[in-house]
């Protein structure tokens, strides 16, 4: 399949991302529009490895087209470890506040 | 010691040490005790005079050396003094008239608390040590202390009574009038510095030296001296310190005005004759400015009523005869001059702090008159003074104001003419004077006239002595067509001006007048004088009291030409307008601005940019978006 | 090298020791007495300094200190004639204030006096240190000080005051720092006594000898310059003067103008000029333009001040504008005028705020118009004010008189009209001093005055002693020249 179709659906996703952070005042939605980012570049990263892999010299090494693939891994484990802390902030702060609206948070202090 | 002048140091500390123990004692002394004190090391330091005087007639001239003023390597100022006849003359006028003046001063004063007593004592002696400073100095700088010193002393002794705002605005006038002058003494000394190197007399007169000042060197000098000398000796422009400096009381104004601060001008260009001789058009300058002085402070003179100040413009206006007299080359007819007027305008302003002390505090003339009943030795002596000043022979005035109207005929006739005509006006406001004062009925209060009383001897004794001056005081400069060899004066003073008389003769010497044309000279000036006088004597014997305000010319006169006003309206105004803008405008605004503008722009920006930092989170991720577009439109695009 | 303490070590660590001393000592009492017993002590040191000038005294007067390996630099202090007078002055300085503001109470007094003595200790390293760091490290050392000084013991809006200072000072030393690293990366190497070498050098004679071309110098010069015109101040970088002097406790303030301005000076002298030595002839019309445009425009400030303390304060920036413009007229009379005058405007201007102090402190105010007829109630301290006052106005036979009297005699055969222009300047200043003294102390007393007491005798003691030291130096000013000459013939010639 022709690479130009990955980096448009991964391009999709990630606007679709961004928007979402923008537009979007509550934190569970930001919080998965930012893993729908995330998760977009890892679409690109294992797309442009297996595109890679193609060439011959590639196919002689022996950790042959597992190199993104592994990073794509690590990538998704700090996610989850990185959801995990996030959930709980998120939880914590609807027990303070009863409200997931980001624009409540615009101080630290209190 | 083995010089027989060594001692002449006395001369000025013994006034210093006067100063020092009335100031320091004032609140112990006695009147009694720190007026004799006061009068009596000005007394020693005149019988010294006289013993310096009587060696320099002998020949004694010498410079003394005491050490070393500065000394570094491009530049020697010695502390020296230098006892010529020049000086031993003005040594004799200072201690002498400064003597009587004091002994005048135990009784005029003795109204004020003892405190204030000994002040003005020290302030007088210090005075007195100023001048002595000043004439004996044997360079520019030593002269310029003494210079600077008689302006403090006058500054200090105007602003005597400091509790009347109006004595010390007069007192910091005076001052700074001086102050004025003085620049230019010194910026002419630094000339003279960066010329010759050197600013003793004797080293700068010398023939070398002298061959080192080209003649533009010469003219500036001169007149930076000159300009020196017209704020100290109260010529055209800086005259106007000197009629407000009647604010100190009358003592002051006879020790300032006769004998001694106003002179320190003349003294310091006869010093520096030779140079004045060598720089022609500075003797123009001073002849025509002396003159114009002469007849703008006559023309006041002749509408003022109060007393002293009629006084005061005479002196002003004898002293432009003064300068016109140096500025015709006639050194010794003002040095002359200077001795007459010495003892003839002490006298005068001594006689009206007599009459003032008999009219308890009153100055204004038209409240005077009849006087001559009440106080006859003040009156005799007073109408001695006035012939004096009016040049009616064989007064003093006569000999000495002849010889220099006689020298400005040579030079050029038109001088001559306008000086005759100052002469008349002299003789008409001095009459004026003296026929409202002494003639007539009285016009004061009744309790003043209850009051009237003649002053006591010690007032009486100085008046006696300086109308003998006064009368006898011209015999020493007879001139030579009545009596050869009559001129003493000329002969004693001959040395002084030597070289002036040598380069005169060597470069143009001028005709002598014929004795004749000198006779019709003398005759024209005294009938001239005559006629004012009594035509003075008449019109005021009678005067009556009016309440008519005077109008035009008149009115222009009383209120002296308006050059007070013109000053203060051209000169103290926008020099103030211009204070006040630096202050307010650029000060405070401009620099000030500019640094605490820089201050409050970067206050300022930094408030716009916290709009920024919001806390919306939102807002950031918006922001890092775009940076980041940015990035990419950079990275692909440009 | 010397196995012993020579003087200018003495004068160096002998404040800064009492400083500590006295923060430590906590009490106010205390704190006073170490304050003058150290001054006294530095000051008797650096009066028999005086006496040892002799180049065979050069071990006790000169020391060179270093540490292994280092960069270039070292302690490497030293007194020349310029020095010994400017260490003079503060050594004299601090006790005569530290006595006339004796029966102050300040808050915190220990620190107070802490911090005065730290001042001390910088001051006197700046005017001996012969080595372009440590003189940059005392420069900063007296400054600080200062700062705290103004800051925690000043007037109403010391706040604002103090900022103002700090800003212009510190951006004044920064670009001196630049200047001092540019011109060490041009300097020769230096070899220590133990053998050891470096690659460039900080001392004084290195960077006489650092390799600059002409146009490197005229843009170090200003870096320089900049540092010292603000110290001075020169118009128009004097606009911290006015509102720190009025905002700053008084003693520091006679810190501050008497002795402080006259680092500024002295790093024209010591460094300034004999490192740039070509851009200095370049650049010396400028400079004297702005210092004689700074007189006049300073004085015609001050005639309209109302405020005693500011009029102070531009009269001073009139006076050193004078001196900067004789610095830069290079000649003998002038340098010599200058030198002369530096130690001269120290006392008399150290005078006048004594005198400012004493009516503050018992009236209250600051303000001329509120003031009238002082003396009428204390005839002595008129007395006294007037003399020192005339002083300030260089009457003959008072000490001011000779220095101006050089320094425009010098600046006169450098330029005529700039002469003219300064000498202006002198007929301005007795206009705003009388008006001064017209104002306060002639007239009757009004309601603020009546108050006013005759000053005590310790205020007494120290005015008149002012006064004595005045007309010492106004007579008999010669000493005061042959201490110096020697500075200023090796200055000329630099230049020449």
């Amino acid at each position: 399949m022709d690479i130009k179709a990955y980096i448009v659906l991964a391009l999709t996703l990630f606007t679709i991302g961004i928007i979402g952070v923008l537009v979007r005042r509550n934190a569970i939605i930001i919080f998965m529009c930012v893993e729908l980012m995330l998760n977009a570049v890892n679409l690109l990263l294992v797309a442009f490895s297996k595109m890679h892999a193609v060439s011959a010299a590639v196919k002689a090494s022996p950790t042959y087209a597992s190199d993104a693939q592994i990073f794509v891994f690590f990538i998704m484990i700090v996610a989850a470890a990185e959801v995990s802390v996030g959930l709980a902030i998120i939880v914590m702060l609807y027990r303070n506040t009863h409200s997931v609206d980001v624009n409540f948070l615009n101080r630290l202090k209190n | 010691m083995s010089n027989v002048l060594q001692i002449a140091w006395l001369i000025p500390i013994l006034p210093l040490i006067g100063f020092i123990i009335n100031g320091a004692g004032r609140n112990n002394l006695s009147k009694g005790v720190s007026g004799f004190i006061g009068s009596a090391v000005v007394f020693a330091s005149f019988l010294l005079s006289i013993y310096v005087f009587i060696q320099v007639k002998n020949g004694h001239t010498d410079v003394l050396h005491y050490f070393n003023f500065i000394n570094i390597e491009s530049l020697k100022i010695a502390f020296d003094f230098k006892l010529d006849q020049l000086s031993s003359l003005f040594l004799l006028i200072i201690t002498g008239v400064g003597f009587l003046i004091h002994v005048y001063s135990t009784s005029y004063m003795h109204e004020e608390p003892a405190k204030d007593f000994a002040k003005y004592f020290a302030f007088l002696n210090l005075f007195v040590f100023s001048m002595l400073l000043l004439v004996m100095g044997a360079n520019y700088v030593i002269m310029f202390i003494g210079w600077e010193g008689v302006g403090l002393c006058s500054y200090l002794l105007i602003g005597y009574w400091f509790r009347n705002n109006d004595y010390t605005i007069a007192a910091k006038k005076a001052f700074i009038m001086n102050r004025i002058g003085d620049l230019g003494f010194l910026l002419a000394v630094f000339w003279l510095i960066a010329k010759v190197g050197t600013v003793s007399f004797d080293e700068v007169f010398s023939t070398v030296n002298l061959a080192k000042l080209t003649l533009t060197d010469k003219t500036g000098i001169t007149l930076l001296l000159f300009i020196g000398a017209t704020g100290k000796s109260a010529q055209i422009p800086l005259y106007t310190w000197l009629p407000d400096a009647m604010a100190g009381p009358t003592p002051v104004s006879a020790l300032i005005h006769a004998a001694t601060m106003v002179t320190a001008g003349i003294y310091m260009i006869a010093r520096s004759n030779i140079l004045y001789t060598m720089a022609p058009l500075t003797q123009g300058v001073i002849a025509i400015v002396g003159l114009a002085t002469a007849v703008l402070a006559a023309t006041i003179a002749l509408k003022q009523n109060d007393i002293k100040k009629v006084l005061a413009y005479s002196t002003v206006s004898q002293l432009g005869i003064m300068f016109l007299g140096l500025g015709v080359g006639a050194y010794t007819g003002a040095v002359f001059h200077v001795m007459t007027h010495a003892f003839f305008k002490a006298l005068l302003f001594l006689g009206a702090g007599s009459v003032i002390h008999a009219m308890s505090g009153e100055q204004d003339m038209r409240n005077m008159g009849g006087l001559k009943k009440h106080m006859n030795i003040t009156h005799l002596t007073f109408l001695l003074g006035c012939l004096a000043i009016a040049g009616m022979p064989p007064f003093s005035g006569f000999f000495s104001k002849d010889e220099i109207l006689a020298a400005a005929y040579a030079n050029n006739p038109l001088l001559w003419g306008i000086g005759v005509i100052t002469a008349m006006m002299t003789a008409f406001y001095m009459f004026r004077l003296y026929a409202m004062t002494f003639l007539g009925k009285f016009r004061g209060t009744h309790d003043q006239e209850h009051h009237l009383h003649e002053s006591p001897f010690a007032m009486t004794f100085p008046l006696i002595i300086l109308a003998l001056l006064a009368v006898i005081g011209g015999w020493v400069g007879i001139p030579e067509v009545f009596m050869h060899g009559g001129h003493k004066l000329e002969a004693f003073l001959e040395p002084v001006f030597a070289n002036t008389n040598e380069y005169v003769n060597a470069h143009h010497p001028h005709e002598h007048l014929s004795p004749s044309k000198e006779y019709i000279l003398m005759g024209v000036s005294v009938a001239g004088a005559l006629i004012a006088l009594l035509y003075a004597w008449n019109k005021f014997s009678k005067y009556e009291k009016t309440e008519l305000p005077s109008t035009g010319f008149a009115k222009l006169l009383e209120n002296k030409w308006y050059v007070d006003e013109i000053y203060q309206s051209i000169i103290i105004q926008p020099l103030r307008s211009l204070s006040v803008f630096f202050n307010n405008v650029i000060e405070k605004k401009g620099i000030d601005g500019f640094v605490n503008g820089t201050g409050k722009a970067v206050n300022y920006g930094s408030r716009q940019l916290r709009w920024l930092q919001s806390g919306q989170v939102g807002a950031y991720v918006l922001l890092m978006v775009i940076g980041i577009l940015v990035l990419f439109i950079i990275q692909l695009f440009l | 090298m010397g196995n012993y303490i020579t003087f200018p070590e003495l004068l160096i660590w002998l404040p800064m020791l009492a400083g500590i001393l006295c923060f430590i000592s906590k009490k106010e009492q205390s704190a006073k007495t170490i304050a003058l017993i150290f001054s006294l002590i530095v000051l008797v040191i650096s009066a028999v300094s005086l006496f040892y000038t002799d180049s065979k005294f050069a071990t006790w007067n000169i020391v060179n200190y270093f540490y292994p390996n280092n960069i270039g630099n070292s302690f490497y202090v030293g007194l020349d004639g310029t020095g010994r007078l400017l260490t003079f002055l503060t050594a004299l300085a601090f006790p005569v204030i530290f006595i006339a503001t004796y029966k102050n109470n300040y808050k915190n007094a220990a620190s107070f006096y802490g911090l005065m003595l730290l001042t001390q200790s910088g001051l006197m390293g700046v005017f001996c240190a012969m080595d372009a760091l440590l003189f940059y490290f005392f420069w900063e050392l007296a400054l600080i000080p200062v700062y705290f000084l103004c800051s925690k013991w000043g007037g109403e809006k010391r706040i604002q005051a103090t900022f103002k200072f700090f800003v212009y000072t510190f951006t004044g030393s920064l670009l001196m720092l630049i200047g001092i690293i540019y011109v060490y990366l041009h300097t020769p190497g230096r070899a220590f006594d133990d053998n050891t070498s470096s690659v460039h050098s900080f001392a004084l004679n290195a960077f006489m000898n650092a390799s600059l071309s002409a146009s490197e110098q005229n843009w170090l010069f200003w870096l320089f310059f900049i540092a010292f015109a603000v110290k001075m101040p020169i118009f128009p970088f004097h606009t911290w003067q006015p509102d720190t002097y009025d905002q700053s406790p008084t003693s520091v303030t006679m810190v501050l103008s008497g002795v402080m301005v006259k680092m500024g000076l002295f790093g024209l002298i010591r460094w300034l000029i004999p490192i740039f030595p070509l851009a200095t002839v370049k650049f010396s019309h400028i400079i004297i333009i702005l210092s004689v445009i700074g007189i006049i425009y300073a004085s015609f400030i001050a005639i309209v001040q109302d405020n005693l303390k500011k009029l102070v304060a531009y009269s001073s920036i009139a006076h050193i504008g004078l001196m900067c413009a004789a610095i830069f007229a290079m000649n003998q009379l002038s340098v010599q005028g200058v030198l002369l005058q530096m130690f001269n405007h120290g006392i008399n201007i150290i005078g006048l705020w004594i005198v400012i102090e004493l009516l503050e402190k018992q009236t209250g105010v600051k303000h001329i118009s509120q003031l009238s007829g002082v003396a009428n109630r204390a005839p002595v301290l008129t007395i006294l004010l007037v003399i020192i006052a005339l002083a300030n106005i260089a009457l003959p036979l008072t000490n001011a008189f000779t220095g101006e009297f050089l320094m425009l005699s010098g600046l006169y055969q450098f330029n005529v009209w700039y002469t003219v222009a300064a000498g202006l300047g002198i007929i301005l200043a007795a206009v705003y001093t009388l008006n001064m003294i017209r104002n306060v102390f002639y007239g009757n007393t009004n309601s603020v005055v009546d108050t006013v007491n005759e000053i005590s005798f310790n205020e007494k003691f120290i005015l008149g002693f002012i006064v004595c030291l005045i007309f010492i130096i106004g007579i008999y000013p010669q000493p005061v020249i042959d201490l110096t000459k020697s500075a200023v013939t090796e200055l000329i010639t630099k230049i020449k």
